[in-house]
């Protein structure tokens, strides 16, 4: 696993200039969603929503390039026929996915909290949710990713296939993630994060399970 | 010949893309540590056969056993096999050390060292340059420095000679050598029917996915 991960943040530090350019994405996502709404209170009241759709919506284009690489030179069939499981290259492959996404995520707090009077001081909160959510979106989609990538249209297809699965995800990481930021007097964040957490335990073994199915011929 | 000494022991092995059939009933049985050459126009079947074999897609129809194993015990065959194939496998964005240090990491015996396995191959000097930066004849060096790195009981290696210089046609044969006296076998899918001819212990011909 650990020869895995460590392949897949290799990979993405060499190209590291695309997840410059997925940070610009999202936070010109959130400059426009404030645009949309005008100067308003309302922006601070949905600024967790806003937060998770950039995110959301950048890490399509993270996901769907992460197996760019593995089918240029169908060096994903090179690997599998090395004696190592799909299911490890699958594991090491998403846990990337969730590094690069969580980064992401942190480097958008600053431009929510500017561009929405957002700020918080429940920073470490904020911080799980985006480890929690990242994580949720980045196990189904880099199953979806593989499926995919073979695909002539797999830009479309990935959101097509990956949004109605993350609802939940989503759902929920918005949820907490308002809370964190406006206040949570019932204690209703932690309800969230549970089931944040089940969700990922949930995706993250169901798609291991599946990876070799799809990768496989 | 007995079981136990056979590498290969296929048995009307089928494979079709749509609705033609690439491979329709093969059927050989190839001896531990012999070089065997698969010879056959363009679209005989050859690739196909070698890629069945390697575990790199499923058969259709038919049954094989590769080093002793069923075509479903994928991973004990892949413990065992090395393929090279006419895809490089090589991430473009990655030094040719980084390559094969990759591919080192999941080997199951530990293996060379990847500076010893790009000595081999003459690409000792150009270890820290990104594949981007590589000919295709060079690829395909590094792709054999990654089947030598593999240490394979039996190695597929499918038109060896593409896209190399002569001295990389001497190379090729270098490695055919050294896996042989290795004890390992070696399954050659090549246009060059005269150069292998030379030194292949067993030869086979495939005319439309049949053995001729």
């Amino acid at each position: 696993m650990i020869n895995a991960l460590h392949k897949e943040l290799l990979l993405q530090w060499r190209t590291r200039a695309q997840a410059i350019a997925v940070f610009v994405f999202g936070a010109t996502s959130l400059l426009l969603f404030s645009f949309a709404i005008g100067p308003s209170a309302a922006l601070r009241q949905y600024a967790g929503g806003f937060l998770w759709l950039g995110l959301l919506l950048s890490s399509t284009l993270t996901l769907s390039e992460s197996f760019h690489a593995e089918m240029e030179n169908r060096a994903l069939e090179g690997l599998l026929l090395l004696p190592v499981s799909a299911r490890v290259l699958y594991y090491g492959k998403a846990l990337a996915n969730t590094i690069q996404l969580v980064l992401l995520g942190i480097a958008l707090v600053p431009v929510m909290v500017v561009l929405y009077d957002a700020g918080t001081t429940r920073i470490p909160t904020i911080v799980l949710i985006i480890l929690l959510g990242s994580a949720g979106i980045s196990a189904p989609g880099t199953l979806y990713s593989a499926m995919t990538s073979q695909a002539r249209a797999k830009q479309t297809l990935l959101p097509l296939l990956l949004f109605p699965l993350i609802v939940p995800v989503l759902l929920a990481s918005v949820k907490a993630t308002s809370l964190a930021i406006l206040g949570d007097p019932m204690g209703q964040g932690r309800s969230w994060i549970a089931l944040l957490t089940a969700f990922n335990g949930i995706y993250w073994s169901l798609c291991g399970l599946l990876f070799d199915r799809v990768v496989e011929d | 010949m007995s079981v136990d000494g056979l590498a290969i022991d296929a048995s009307h092995l089928a494979r079709r893309y749509g609705r033609r059939w690439a491979l329709a009933g093969v059927s050989f049985q190839l001896a531990r540590g012999q070089v065997m050459m698969v010879a056959g126009r363009n679209g005989s079947g050859k690739t196909t056969l070698l890629r069945i074999l390697s575990t790199a897609i499923r058969a259709d129809g038919g049954r094989a056993l590769v080093a002793g194993y069923d075509l479903e015990q994928r991973e004990e065959i892949r413990r065992q096999t090395a393929l090279l194939a006419h895809y490089s496998y090589l991430y473009e964005s990655l030094s040719a050390r980084e390559n094969l240090e990759i591919a080192a990491h999941f080997c199951v015996a530990p293996p060379p060292s990847a500076a010893d396995a790009l000595e081999r191959v003459g690409l000792a000097s150009r270890a820290n340059d990104a594949v981007a930066t590589f000919s295709a004849g060079m690829r395909k060096r590094l792709s054999f420095a990654r089947v030598l790195l593999q240490k394979p009981s039996i190695a597929f290696l499918d038109e060896p000679f593409g896209q190399l210089d002569p001295e990389g046609f001497a190379l090729v044969e270098q490695v055919v050598g050294e896996l042989k006296r290795s004890g390992a076998t070696v399954l050659i899918a090549t246009h060059q029917v005269d150069r292998v001819a030379r030194y292949a212990d067993v030869h086979l011909t495939l005319e439309n996915g049949r053995v001729a």
